[in-house]
């Protein structure tokens, strides 16, 4: 199958080079090429595996249980002032 | 010592033949003495590990020794750790420092092991190989040309060197077991849920589980009872699952009674021979143990590679979005905006396996395509599970190859991204299903180590520790040690 390399880098938000884009095209043809073997199996009235063990979501209370920890949890980012994330300006 | 397994350490601990600071400096010489010829180990702070042990036996001092007080224990670089940085072995998080610890790492400390470092992986645990590790490869001490496994390969490397008698994985696609298979030691995958997922680093979250790497069955089950319970800071983790008497488990000495299955799926043509005659070996012991081999049919299996590289990836592509250059992780110099900071930063940041990945994945989810790739691939999990709780209705435990190879070279799989995928062909199932599985050592093929999977029903770790402790006592393949790292001669206790 073909695919449109540079379509799916795009919704995935990797900007790809010419050089990769040429190296992962065939591959990624390569690997669905593979997964197409899937369509041998006869699913029709199988139900989609949502959860290994079928077990319902749990609900819990909406609180706080672990106060503010803005300063240690923003000390990893790339880039931030005054408690907030630094990003390119977004509208002129 | 140093081939010692964890529960030995313990008893000569609890005995005061030895402290935890003798324990620990013995390990960081051999990590010192080694490291450099395996690359097993990423991350090593020699002072905060001997802060530990000094600890640990001033708490033994004073109060009554906990279940893992003064053992080391080494972690993949996928658990976040306070202590030192959190890499997943990505260049995209190179300069992380976690702000809080990974569930498991709480209970690890609070049950008084020493936490000795971080181990290398594939990044973002995407591999069977430890290739992709933007810290370069590991090696396998029986060959040091060869590959470890992955993704958890250097927690395997490093207990088959014995740089540390134990550490922990995560296996989402075989990446304990697999690597556990080619090193020589034990693995075990836990049912899904049983372990807090919560601070290890997602991959795919309807598949990935922690567990232990270690010398013998019972350390395996010593550290999955310190890290297993619910969680309720974990989604996933499943509240009141059926307990397990995890040593308890470990006596049996014998399988009387013991139904074992044998897929004829799982071995097949193109298998290594070596590693088929080991394992028909392995089950002929458990016959003379007293178990029952009864051949058995798992008709979906040879979809389940197909179905893993649809679901693991649509998970990983979704998961990985994390990484945008914001919030943590690596932003690219100068963007020009905002779209361009998010599409450098990930393709400066994210290898080529990863980006192979989230690419599969953002294809299988996109729009006209959903049904046909994730639906589907979701659908034949359905069947694959059925697969077995079929067999389960007729035997009480499968065995079957860890692995259709021995340990290859390093380099020889890395041009064809889906030759690499068929290494996982044995392992995958059992994360499709969120079965428990457990690989250990049953003999050699091609001078390298062959493993023995034991996959059981969901939260029946018990059957599986049972029959592979038997085994194990049956047998002496754990206790080989890979020769260029055991320098008995070399005057070590």
């Amino acid at each position: 199958m073909d695919i449109d390399v540079n379509k799916v880098a795009m919704l995935a938000r990797i900007r790809l080079t010419d050089d990769e884009a040429a190296e992962l095209g065939p591959q990624l043809s390569g690997i669905l090429g593979y997964i197409e073997t899937l369509s041998e199996v006869n699913t029709e009235g199988v139900a989609a595996t949502a959860h290994p063990h079928d077990a319902a979501m749990p609900l819990r209370a909406n609180v706080v249980t672990n106060g503010n920890r803005r300063d240690e949890l923003q000390a990893s980012a790339p880039k931030t002032e005054s408690g907030l994330y630094v990003v390119p300006k977004v509208i002129e | 010592m140093p081939f010692s397994s964890l529960s030995d350490i313990k008893s000569r601990l609890d005995a005061g033949e030895t402290s935890a600071v003798e324990v620990a400096q013995l390990y960081l010489d051999r990590i010192a003495a080694h490291n450099d010829s395996l690359n097993a180990f990423v991350y090593i702070d020699a002072h905060h590990v001997l802060a530990q042990a000094e600890a640990s036996d001033k708490y033994r001092a004073e109060h009554e020794a906990r279940p893992l007080e003064g053992l080391p224990i080494a972690v993949k670089d996928i658990f976040c750790t306070q202590d030192g940085p959190t890499r997943c072995c990505s260049k995209i998080l190179k300069d992380f420092h976690a702000p809080y610890d990974a569930q498991v790492i709480t209970h690890l400390k609070e049950a008084g092991a020493v936490l000795v470092g971080k181990t290398n992986m594939d990044e973002f645990a995407m591999g069977s190989s430890n290739e992709t590790s933007a810290f370069g490869p590991c090696r396998n001490p029986w060959d040091t040309d060869a590959i470890p496994g992955g993704s958890s390969g250097g927690s395997a490397a490093a207990v088959a060197a014995a740089l540390t008698p134990a550490a922990l994985g995560t296996d989402t696609g075989g990446s304990i077991r697999q690597p556990a298979s080619v090193c020589g030691i034990t693995g075990l995958k836990p049912t899904y849920g049983r372990v807090s997922r919560r601070g290890i680093i997602a991959f795919a979250s309807s598949l990935d589980q922690a567990g232990p790497m270690t010398r013998t069955v019972k350390d395996a089950a010593m550290i999955t009872a310190a890290i297993s319970g619910h969680d309720s800071r974990d989604a996933t983790s499943v509240n009141n699952a059926p307990a397990v008497d995890w040593l308890g488990a470990c006596d049996a000495t014998d399988m009387k009674g013991l139904k074992i299955g044998r897929p004829k799926e799982y071995f097949v043509d193109g298998m290594d021979a070596g590693v088929r005659a080991s394992v028909d070996a392995a089950l002929k012991q458990c016959e003379a143990l007293g178990a029952e081999v009864i051949d058995i049919s798992l008709p979906h299996t040879e979809y389940a590679v197909a179905a893993y590289y649809v679901i693991a990836p649509s998970e990983a592509s979704a998961n990985l979005s994390r990484y945008d250059g914001v919030r943590f992780g690596h932003r690219c110099d100068n963007p020009d905006d905002l779209l361009d900071m998010y599409t450098r930063s990930r393709d400066e940041g994210f290898g080529s396996e990863v980006k192979r990945r989230i690419l599969t994945g953002a294809f299988a989810l996109s729009s006209g395509y959903y049904d046909a790739y994730y639906l589907k691939a979701q659908q034949v999990r359905t069947l694959i599970q059925q697969d077995f709780i079929k067999a389960f209705e007729e035997v009480d435990i499968i065995a079957t190859p860890t692995s259709p190879v021995t340990a290859f070279k390093l380099g020889e799989k890395t041009d064809d991204p889906l030759t690499m995928y068929l290494s996982d062909i044995f392992t995958i199932a059992v994360n499709l299903a969120g079965l428990p599985g457990l690989s250990q050592p049953c003999g050699f093929a091609n001078n390298m180590p062959v493993g023995l999977q034991w996959i059981a029903p969901a939260w029946r770790e018990d059957l599986i520790l049972s029959a592979a402790s038997a085994y194990e006592g049956a047998t002496e393949w754990h206790s080989k040690a890979p020769a260029a790292f055991d320098n008995k001669a070399g005057g070590e206790s």
